[in-house]
């Protein structure tokens, strides 16, 4: 696997605020990366510079060995960007927008609609193709953006919070075809957003991203073992009752280093026990053991969601 | 032409030529001044028949642009009146439009020079307004074969292309500054009153400021009244109004010989009859580079503004 996307030491320093600090990352060939962090955590700028748009403070962006800020011109050529909050011409027709793209790629007029028209196919605007963008829907555009990166046949697109503003079920369905996209056409993509879930399900690989640092990088399932070292399993065990004898037998457990407790009116309760290794068994024995009622017994995996939360707790 | 800049050139034609604004500015121009040629071409019609000179003597064409019925201002009046609106109307939002509209970051991220942008809207406005004033002009000529019965001499229609050319020049310079006002704010209102204000600031009150810094007193020797008089007119000549009034007058009348104070020895020689075309070109070449060098210089600033700018989000 060849390095398409190389960030080195890449630094903006704003005025009063380092919106990237010292950001080291490489995206491999045919990956689908997810940079994620919440507002604010310097997603936009980082990507400006890799596009050269925005010059780095310090360090450099490659992008398929060509540095962004000395030959941003040739980076274009293979870089599709979606920005976030992306406009079109809205007087011009959906086709037409794509063909200026298209031109502007030094596509000529006839290549250029029917490279705009396959396109439009493809993201599933062909009965809009000829309408005013003015009257899309904010997933329509979504879609003719997606198209809009891809006409220029780049190597690498890059996406800047592509689900904002799109409902749950056009986010699914958004994401898929980025994927789809991907694989067929054997594109690497870097994508950034604050939903974690959302993502979660595309990204070969994540890289979580606060306050301009890139604190943790890989494929989910690695971040997971990263982050709960010490806590990597959790059972949610529901009983009744929950008396403090119970809890204490739970924490008595091998492995555990955490119950959390809810209890509710009828002396029952919901107890999530987290552990180093997987406890549900025992758990349930020593439940039967106290001779309290067994209700519920789940054991949780860990999704990106927790993780990212576990990162705000650490740093609050 | 780069293509990039071509095909961005033709966007911004198509866009003028599709836009409200453009074609009302466009009408508001044809009418007011097709108005003024009607009525010029009236009072012109009314005097020649007395005057003793032939027709097509005294460069009656060109009197069609200057001439007055007193009520409604000339062709040259409303046109040095309207070209500055019609420069600014066309600019005032190019930048910040495609900004508001979330454009910019897409057309920044294909692979072409950011100053093909700026570019690109530069020559497309100029074009389109050049474009309009030559067809204005070859109406107005047209209009004056059928009023008069005769068809204007050479030196006459080459006169009335070069006035519209300064004029074309003229609304460059005002659109330049849009082009300006429009990267520097993001509000196209804010560009709008900043453009206005500086317009309404040479039209009215630079003269003004003039008079009061460098009055003509025409008291002392000829020599201080010389002095006084050039201080005065380098003065008004930073304003590209001055300019172009100085520019089309010799232009449009080749009666003016000079402008400025004519000295004796100026006078002694002089005969008293209107100045070739070449002359007259070569009396006005200052003003003509002076405007052409507003503009560029305005341009060029914001061209380095755009350059430096943020380009990020609406
Ligand atoms: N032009 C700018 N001047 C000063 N600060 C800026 C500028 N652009 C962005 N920032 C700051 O940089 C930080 C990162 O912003 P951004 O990259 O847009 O974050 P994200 O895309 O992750 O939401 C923010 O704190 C923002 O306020
Ligand atoms: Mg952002």
């Amino acid at each position: 696997m060849s390095a398409i996307i190389e960030l080195r030491g890449l630094t903006k320093q704003y005025d009063t605020v380092r919106a990237v600090d010292n950001l080291t990352l490489t995206v491999y060939e045919g990956e689908v990366f997810g940079l994620l962090g919440p507002n604010g955590a310097g997603k936009t700028t980082t990507i400006l510079m890799m596009l050269g748009l925005v010059e780095p403070t310090d360090g450099t962006a490659r992008i398929l060995g060509i540095d962004a800020t000395r030959e941003p011109l040739k980076v274009k050529q293979v870089v599709g960007y979606l920005p976030d909050d992306v406009g079109f011409y809205d007087d011009l027709t959906g086709l037409e927008n794509l063909v200026l793209t298209a031109r502007l790629n030094g596509q000529n007029d006839r290549d250029a609609e029917a490279a705009a028209r396959a396109l439009l196919r493809r993201v599933g605007l062909e009965a809009a193709a000829d309408k005013k963008v003015g009257a899309y829907s904010r997933g329509m555009r979504q879609r003719l953006g997606l198209a809009d990166t891809l006409i220029k046949k780049p190597k690498v697109i890059i996406l800047d919070e592509p689900t904002l503003g799109i409902d749950p079920e056009g986010v699914r369905e958004f994401l898929q075809l980025i994927r789809t996209l991907s694989k067929e056409e054997g594109l690497t993509v870097l994508l950034s957003s604050h939903h974690l879930h959302q993502v979660q399900a595309i990204c070969d690989r994540v890289g979580i991203f606060v306050d301009g640092r890139l604190i943790a990088v890989g494929t989910v399932e690695e971040l997971s073992a990263q982050i709960f070292a010490d806590d990597r399993f959790s059972v949610e065990v529901a009983a009744r009752p929950l008396d403090d004898r119970l809890v204490e037998a739970l924490q008595r457990l091998p492995g555990v280093t955490r119950v959390d407790v809810r209890r509710e009116t009828d002396g029952g309760g919901e107890a999530v026990v987290r552990a180093t290794r997987d406890v549900a068994a025992d758990a349930a024995r020593a439940v039967v053991a106290a001779g309290a009622e067994l209700r519920k017994l789940t054991r949780r995996a860990y999704g990106l969601d927790d993780i990212y939360h576990r990162y705000f707790e650490g740093r609050a | 032409m780069r293509r990039s800049l071509s095909v961005l050139f033709r966007k911004e034609v198509a866009d003028h030529l599709h836009s409200w604004r453009f074609n009302i500015l466009i009408a508001l121009i044809a009418l007011t001044t097709l108005a003024s040629l009607y009525t010029a071409a009236q009072t012109i019609r009314s005097v020649v028949p007395q005057a003793d000179q032939p027709l097509g003597d005294i460069g009656l064409f060109l009197k069609l642009f200057t001439t007055t019925d007193g009520k409604l201002p000339s062709f040259v009046a409303f046109v040095g009146f309207l070209a500055p609106l019609l420069g600014l109307g066309m600019a005032f939002d190019a930048i910040s439009s495609e900004r508001n509209k979330g454009t910019l970051v897409r057309l920044l991220s294909q692979p072409i020079y950011r100053d093909d942008v700026i570019l690109a809207k530069w020559f497309a406005a100029l074009a389109v307004v050049g474009v309009f004033f030559l067809a204005l002009g070859f109406i107005v000529m047209g209009l004056g074969l059928f009023v008069f019965g005769i068809p204007p001499t050479a030196e006459e229609v080459l006169r009335i292309v070069f006035f519209l050319l300064v004029t074309a020049v003229y609304v460059a310079v005002w659109q330049s500054l849009a082009i300006l006002f429009s990267i520097r704010f993001r509000q196209a209102a804010t560009s709008v009153l900043a453009g206005l204000s500086v317009w309404l600031f040479f039209s009215l009150f630079y003269p003004m400021i003039v008079n009061l810094i460098a009055p003509i007193t025409g008291r002392g020797t000829v020599d201080d009244v010389l002095r006084e008089i050039g201080r005065h007119q380098f003065l008004s000549r930073l304003s590209p109004v001055t300019l172009y009034e100085e520019a089309t007058t010799i232009l449009l009348s080749p009666d003016v010989r000079a402008l400025g104070p004519f000295t004796l020895e100026q006078a002694i020689g002089a005969i008293p009859t209107p100045l070739p075309f070449d002359q007259s070109l070569l009396l006005i070449w200052p003003q003509i580079a002076g405007l052409v060098a507003m503009s560029v210089v305005l341009f060029g600033l914001s061209f380095v503004l755009f350059m430096r700018q943020d380009i990020r989000g609406r």
